[in-house]
């Protein structure tokens, strides 16, 4: 029997683990590696209408707790994309199509391709905090994303989830025009926006300043919203932000998470980290004769 | 801890034609083969072979572009970024071993002829387009009692590629395994010498990388990171791959064949 199986919006995962977007997905031959180490799903990079090359370099701060990346939202565009998906799609588990586009029409469009593409799901990209006229400057408008989930939803038949910026105070407002408008699920959060300088230098290290803030660090803010986001609205969450042991997944799950996705953990701890965290969550539930989808939001019981 | 550092250059030192090392003090593990993410600046972050593993660490830049340029034109008591090593780099072969390095792939190999620590076990093939481009070769000579020297014109040494010499060399003598780091179209050559003389082999790839530490997806090839999963492969990961020596990925990840 399988115990960590999830369900949502209607797609069956083999272990709620998933891989997330901007994580090595620019390839679809690295998507199935991912796959082949235990990944339940697996997430796309973002792509646009057109290539992009992204910032130059510096692109990327390591700390010992956190990154700071601010690639600038290098793909090779939707036109290129399907060869990368259809070998994606020899991994044999769900595909979510993460896209971004700066028009309501344009997200449309790129969700029709990544579901002819043969994605099982959409993401959509509200949430990047480093790329201008994209991701988090529309991200933050309750109405704006509504009425991109409202036209993306009828341009699909596979479920649209909107992967939400924790860079604002209406997190909740935007999650709950996701669900009026139809949308199938959240994924939350995105990097936190941020900087480093050198002091050595005196300036910041990042080519563009700005880049997103991710792995441990963030994981105590990742788990507050989507323990509000359970609260507030119906759909199924997909929690991120620093997961990185069996435990921060676990953590997500009893916050609200169906399903929880790792970035950052890929590059600190590499691939076998999908594996790790599965098989230690399969060892608790084994000891306490329960399954994954029991302990969705259970913190919620005992406040 | 792989984290942002700055270091102060201590040591400029001309290896050949456009090729300089940069020698620095950096308090961190670097194993050969791996390579560190180095910042000039207002100019860009490039990946660099480490040349030098010792507590003073060294890189050796070949003037090819805007950052090598850039590395090339500092002078002690200059300060550059540096993030790692990052990177799998050459594991220590049992038994004996034939380090082989091409242009400045030679700079990538000359730690792995050192971590031998004994002279009788690693012979070493250096081969470069003419005499001004063959660096290294007393340091190898300090660490290898057989040092084999090609150059493409004839200028030095055996008159011809170096992957022609060492299919010479295996002809002669046996190796347990093949070390080596050089432009693409080398390694090819050389991993189908290898697989001829039945050597097993550990090859140093190269593709465009941007954030150096597994996490982008730039850099790889048939789904392994150059970064994090490489630089260095055995031959017989590489024998697997589709994509070496026939395709490569633009700054946008899209697919050029070569």
């Amino acid at each position: 029997m399988n115990r960590l199986k999830v369900e949502l919006a209607g797609l069956e995962l083999s272990n709620p683990t998933m891989l997330a977007s901007g994580m090595m997905g620019e390839t679809g031959m690295s998507l199935v590696e991912a796959a082949r180490n235990g990944a339940g799903a697996v997430v796309t990079k973002s792509v646009g209408m057109e290539p992009r090359t992204g910032y130059i370099n510096p692109t990327l701060v390591e700390h010992d707790d956190y990154y700071i990346n601010a690639m600038g939202l290098p793909n090779p565009g939707i036109a290129d994309y399907g060869e990368e998906m259809a070998s994606a799609i020899k991994g044999g588990v769900p595909i979510f199509g993460s896209i971004f586009a700066a028009s309501v029409s344009d997200f449309a469009h790129l969700a029709g391709k990544m579901e002819d593409y043969g994605a099982s799901a959409v993401e959509l990209n509200l949430s990047c905090p480093h790329a201008k006229g994209y991701g988090m400057e529309m991200g933050i408008d309750p109405d704006i994303v509504a009425n991109i989930v409202k036209e993306v939803k009828g341009s699909v038949s596979v479920p649209v989830f909107a992967k939400l910026t924790p860079n604002t105070h209406r997190l909740l407002d935007v999650a709950e025009a996701v669900q009026r408008a139809d949308g199938d699920g959240i994924v939350a959060i995105n990097t936190l926006k941020a900087i480093a300088i050198s002091v050595e230098f005196r300036r910041p290290i990042l080519s563009n300043v700005y880049g997103g803030l991710s792995g441990p660090a963030v994981k105590p803010i990742g788990l507050r919203a989507v323990y509000d986001l359970y609260d507030r609205v119906d759909i199924p969450i997909i929690g991120v932000g620093g997961v990185e042991t069996w435990k921060d997944a676990m953590e997500y799950i009893m916050a609200g998470a169906s399903a929880v996705q790792v970035g950052s953990a890929v590059g600190r701890h590499g691939l076998g980290v999908f594996g790790e965290i599965c098989n230690g969550m399969d060892s608790y539930l084994e000891e306490n004769g329960a399954e994954m989808m029991d302990l969705v939001g259970v913190a919620h019981e005992r406040k | 801890m792989n984290g942002n550092e700055v270091v102060t250059i201590k040591e400029v030192v001309p290896e050949g034609k456009g090729i300089t090392t940069l020698r620095f003090e950096l308090d961190r593990t670097a194993r050969p083969g791996q390579f560190f993410m180095v910042w000039v600046p207002g100019v860009d972050e490039v990946p660099m072979s480490v040349s030098y593993t010792g507590r003073v660490k060294g890189i050796t830049v070949r003037e090819v572009g805007t950052a090598t340029k850039a590395l090339s034109g500092l002078k002690g008591g200059d300060m550059i970024g540096i993030r790692g090593p990052y990177g799998r780099g050459f594991a220590m072969p049992k038994g004996k071993f034939l380090v082989v390095g091409g242009g400045t792939g030679i700079a990538a190999v000359l730690p792995a002829v050192e971590m031998a620590d004994d002279k009788d076990i690693v012979d070493v093939a250096l081969g470069a387009r003419n005499a001004s481009e063959i660096i290294f070769e007393e340091r190898a000579e300090n660490a290898s009692n057989h040092v084999h020297v090609s150059t493409d014109d004839g200028t030095r040494g055996f008159h011809g590629t170096v992957v022609a010499m060492v299919d010479d060399i295996l002809k002669k003598h046996s190796y347990d395994q093949v070390i080596a780091c050089g432009p693409e179209k080398m390694l090819y050559y050389l991993l189908e010498v290898c697989k001829k003389h039945g050597v097993e082999s550990q090859m140093s790839l190269e593709r465009f990388m941007k954030c150096g530490s597994g996490l982008c997806g730039s850099c790889v090839i048939d789904g392994k990171r150059v970064c994090a999963d490489g630089p260095v492969f055995y031959g017989r990961e590489i024998s697997d791959m589709l994509e070496f020596s026939k395709a490569k990925r633009d700054e946008a990840g899209r697919l050029i064949k070569l």
